[in-house]
């Protein structure tokens, strides 16, 4: 994950994902599949998926033990110790 | 006439019709190549995919849907690797949102070595998902007392194990599978245990609407030519069961005429 939380600190990634929001670059950490990850504040579950370049063809994303409706990602702004589990469809009998 | 024309109407599960009664699995492939092109021999339309995390440090890895087609094929969500009621529910429904279908495999196993349906989990699952608009298939164990409690539940299929997952055992109890067929009014499927095309060809002889194999085509030496074989077995098994078969005698009966014999 390290190469991950250096991606959200380069500055092209916190552009359109925070402009609006802050003029901060304050970090929150939330927990991705496992992993600690830091995203700037203000950061959306559509800005996350963004940053992660994550294909949503198929994909579903629960936080907080919720599911994230597609529809929802742009107008959900994650918060720290969020507990997100983004999985998808691989091979299984 | 050929298998075709006689199998051509096929199965249907909660409203969804399949002219092909094999269903496959898609794990256990040693690629996603393998993996498409061993699914296309065989014929099916329905695959069983489990749903896992996406592999954050790896995120170009191939996709199992840029080989195996979602809208080609029905996509039938499983819930492999859950040992609880609770697992297997939240594993379904971000499967229903990924996904957006309601049809599902609803599999709660007992642990290591016998992987056996855990039926206590299996029926506790399926009461919160059927409650909440799934259409659930339902594997289980071979027992006509918890099928038919299953399928009064609201499962729209019955899915007897016949024999341990991945053993290739074949089909170990045909009594009670036949047993559920005979009093199942939804469709009946032997999941997990069958090992070549003969233990496929016997599971729809005993009268099973479709059979659902993954290991023994995924492990077999040569996986495509073991999904044709499995795609010719359950052709082969159901037309048999449709024919009929000739009882079993003890005694021989000859099958040329014992008249006209030269002197």
């Amino acid at each position: 994950m390290r190469f991950l939380q250096s991606l959200a600190l380069q500055p092209r990634f916190q552009g359109p994902i925070i402009r609006v929001m802050s003029q901060t670059t304050e970090q929150i950490s939330l927990s991705v599949n496992g992993e600690a990850l830091q995203v700037p504040t203000g950061t959306t579950l559509a800005g996350l998926v963004t940053i992660m370049e994550l294909d949503t063809r198929k994909l579903a994303v629960e936080r907080n033990l919720e599911i994230v409706p597609r529809s929802q990602y742009a107008a959900t702004l994650l918060a720290a110790g969020d507990t997100l589990e983004i999985v998808h469809f691989v091979g299984g009998g | 006439m050929d298998g075709t024309t006689h199998t051509a109407h096929g199965w249907t599960v909660a409203g969804r019709h399949f002219a092909s009664r094999l269903v496959v699995g898609t794990g256990k492939y040693k690629d996603l190549e393998t993996t498409a092109a061993a699914i296309e021999a065989s014929g099916a339309e329905m695959v069983t995919v489990a749903v896992r995390r996406v592999n954050l440090s790896d995120r170009k890895a191939p996709m199992l849907q840029d080989f195996v087609d979602p809208q080609r094929y029905t996509y039938l969500p499983n819930t492999a690797g859950c040992f609880t009621a609770d697992e297997a529910v939240r594993t379904l429904r971000l499967a229903r949102e990924a996904g957006g279908w309601n049809l599902v495999k609803l599999e709660v196993l007992g642990p290591q070595p016998t992987l056996y349906p855990d039926m206590a989990a299996t029926l506790l699952a399926a009461e919160a998902l059927i409650k909440d608009r799934f259409e659930v298939m339902v594997y289980c164990s071979d027992d006509p007392v918890a099928a038919k409690r299953l399928e009064e539940m609201g499962c729209v299929a019955i899915m007897p194990l016949g024999a341990p997952i991945g053993s290739g055992l074949g089909v170990q109890n045909p009594l009670m599978i036949q047993m559920i067929i005979e009093n199942a009014k939804v469709p009946v499927l032997v999941d997990a245990g069958v090992g070549t095309a003969w233990d496929a060809a016997y599971a729809m002889e005993l009268g099973c609407d479709a059979v659902l194999v993954n290991s023994a085509i995924a492990m077999a030496d040569d996986p495509v030519k073991m999904a044709v074989a499995m795609k010719h077995g359950v052709i082969a098994g159901r037309l048999a069961y449709e024919a009929g078969r000739i009882p079993r005698k003890n005694y021989a009966s000859a099958s040329s005429p014992m008249t006209g014999l030269i002197r």
